[in-house]
């Protein structure tokens, strides 16, 4: 079967809507992509204590992740080495050790098995090559307090798999002076649509004002009618980029409507945040110098990371990662990122600016799930895709589809094992 | 002094809520605020936490809660054209004091939201503070609490609880 149609010659991109509903496609999915790309699992602030943990699933998996005495993160597959119970069932918390609800084993925050009922009736090597201990995941590694995991030992080490995306994610670790930190409080959802279609969505400006048009209207009766005059339906702005190994960023410098509570100030917040928004931003171009201090500050990034994170540095910071416990459902969980040691009065600016247009009750999340499940729905009709936006101009704007276009390359290129070489195109 | 309310009077007041938010009479609904109100749902994973330093699922201040109301009467507010049909079943209602001249009312909820293939239910409890203005009763702030793990089920909250 074609998953893609990539006719660079005569610019049509075109992608096969089985892709999104075929159950084998699926399962050869989860093997090729879910078990040998790295994936998100969560952020060092959610585990900033020693001895802390939190418990979450990745692609379906569930996990742990351990700070233990040390210092040191531990990730390990939720599951007992005895008889496969999970060992851990709070989300998140702060213990020495995981006791076993079914027969009582328990293990440190090291995965090291520490006690059981009854010793004497197993054979006294039973642990000595550690294989009743807590599994570790294969990989895990860190960057810039994004902690990622892989399911395969081989993979290539992660700053070489982010490539050009490690920049983006360093635009926003750069935000807080002090770094940055998951807020808590968790937005866990779901659609009925395969995960590709966030991955899309998330990165597609084309869609921006078509529909969240109650969004703007929203901006407008708050904030005055200036700055969303710009976003007219198809209206080309900023640029995208890929990032290499199907990563890509959506990005514009100061042209966007929204607020940014680090740090570009709107009406609607008010004069008195205006001074502190203000101070915010001379803080952020003092630390990094007018260039960078100006890309980090007023820039609008969305940005995806393959297969299923997606760091939207707009309105807010958000963090998002989704997976298909089958083909035509998603469960998407999302956070929301901010400095440490903000103020209170930013860090409530920055809540509320968040629930403007993100989360499953915002202004505007509800809409982009209507329309994946729409597109879902429409895909019992079979049929193919268009993704051809800007195809064949030098410049690519925010509402052409080259991101779309560099998900769905290296989407193909590790379905088909395909050449590298496929990755780079227009 | 304010007159406590009866549990009557709280129920009746929360049953005309809900079959505003029923019959779609959503700018009605947000009539009912104070201009200084407040409707908050706090994430599943915290629900006592507080809306200014933690991620809520919904944080509306005055305007935000209109806004809301409006604009899910547009046809452009895709996720609720066509509309859902939604009905808010309310029990267990109580009355106490509240701070200042507020009185607060404890209620459970469930409310069952429909459309095309399938069907959500968010059962909860709320709690409303409320005062009297102009001899009605207002609402300051609502807090709507989902009694569920997650929005798994449910999947999005795109009415109002």
């Amino acid at each position: 079967m074609t998953y893609i149609v990539d006719d660079r010659e005569n610019g049509r991109f075109r992608v096969n809507r089985e892709v999104f509903t075929d159950a084998e496609i699926y399962r050869a999915e989860r093997e090729k992509i879910f078990e040998r790309c790295w994936l998100y699992l969560g952020h060092t602030s959610e585990v900033s204590k020693p001895g802390s943990y939190i418990s979450r699933e990745v692609a379906g998996k569930p996990l742990v992740m351990t700070r233990d005495k040390g210092g040191q993160l531990h990730v390990f597959y939720n599951t007992c080495t005895h008889r496969g119970a999970l060992v851990c069932r709070e989300r998140s918390g702060s213990q020495p050790t995981f006791l076993c609800p079914y027969h009582a084993w328990s293990f440190d925050l090291q995965g090291k098995l520490v006690k059981m009922p009854g010793p004497e009736a197993m054979s006294p090597a039973c642990n000595a090559d550690g294989s009743l201990d807590l599994r570790p995941v294969e990989r895990m590694e860190e960057f810039k307090g994004f902690v990622f995991i892989c399911f395969d030992p081989g993979v290539m080490p992660l700053v070489d798999y982010l490539g050009d995306a490690a920049d983006y994610l360093a635009y926003v670790a750069d935000q807080g002076p002090e770094g940055m930190e998951i807020v808590g409080g968790t937005q866990e959802y779901a659609a009925d649509a395969n995960w590709k279609l966030l991955q899309e969505n998330s990165v597609d400006g084309y869609h921006g004002a078509p529909t969240h048009v109650t969004y703007l209207e929203y901006l407008r009766s708050r904030d005055g009618a200036e700055g969303v005059a710009n976003m007219k339906p198809g209206q080309g702005f900023g640029w995208v980029k890929n990032l290499g190994n199907g990563h890509a960023v959506s990005e514009s410098i100061g042209t966007i409507p929204w607020g940014r509570p680090y740090a570009r100030w709107v009406p609607g917040w008010g004069e008195e945040a205006r001074v502190e928004v203000e101070a915010l931003q001379a803080e952020i171009m003092e630390r990094l110098g007018p260039e960078r201090g100006e890309v980090v500050s007023q820039g609008d990034r969305n940005m995806i990371i393959f297969p299923n994170l997606v760091v939207n540095d707009i309105m807010a910071v958000t963090v998002r990662t989704f997976h298909s416990p089958e083909p035509g459902k998603m469960v998407i969980n999302s956070w929301a990122l901010a400095p440490v040691g903000e103020s209170p009065t930013s860090r409530e600016r920055r809540l509320r600016n968040f629930l403007e247009f993100l989360g499953p009750a915002g202004f505007a999340t509800p809409d982009d799930v209507e329309m994946l499940e729409l597109a879902q729905k429409g895909y019992r009709n079979g049929g193919w895709n268009d993704c051809s936006r800007g195809m064949l101009s030098d410049t690519k704007t925010k509402t052409d589809e080259l991101q779309l276009r560099t998900f769905w390359r290296r989407w193909n290129q590790l379905m088909t094992g395909g050449a590298e070489g496929e990755l780079v195109g227009p | 002094m304010t007159r406590i309310l009866t549990r009557t009077e709280a129920e009746d007041f929360l049953y005309a809520e809900a079959r505003m938010l029923d019959e779609w009479r959503l700018e009605e609904w947000a009539a009912l605020f104070t201009e200084d109100g407040e409707y908050l749902v706090p994430p599943n994973d915290n629900p006592d936490g507080d809306p200014a330093k933690t991620l809520f699922l919904i944080f509306d201040d005055h305007h935000r809660l209109r806004e809301r109301a409006r604009r899910l009467l547009k046809r452009t507010a895709h996720a609720e054209f066509p509309r859902s049909r939604v009905r808010h079943m309310v029990a267990n209602v109580e009355v106490e004091a509240g701070e200042g001249d507020l009185q607060r009312i404890r209620s459970n909820f469930v409310v069952y939201r429909s459309r095309g293939e399938g069907m959500e239910i968010y059962p909860g409890h709320a709690i409303h503070d409320v005062r009297h203005v102009e001899g009605q009763i207002r609402i300051r702030r609502k807090r709507a609490v989902i009694d569920t793990d997650s929005l798994r089920l449910q999947k999005r909250i795109s009415i109002i609880i």
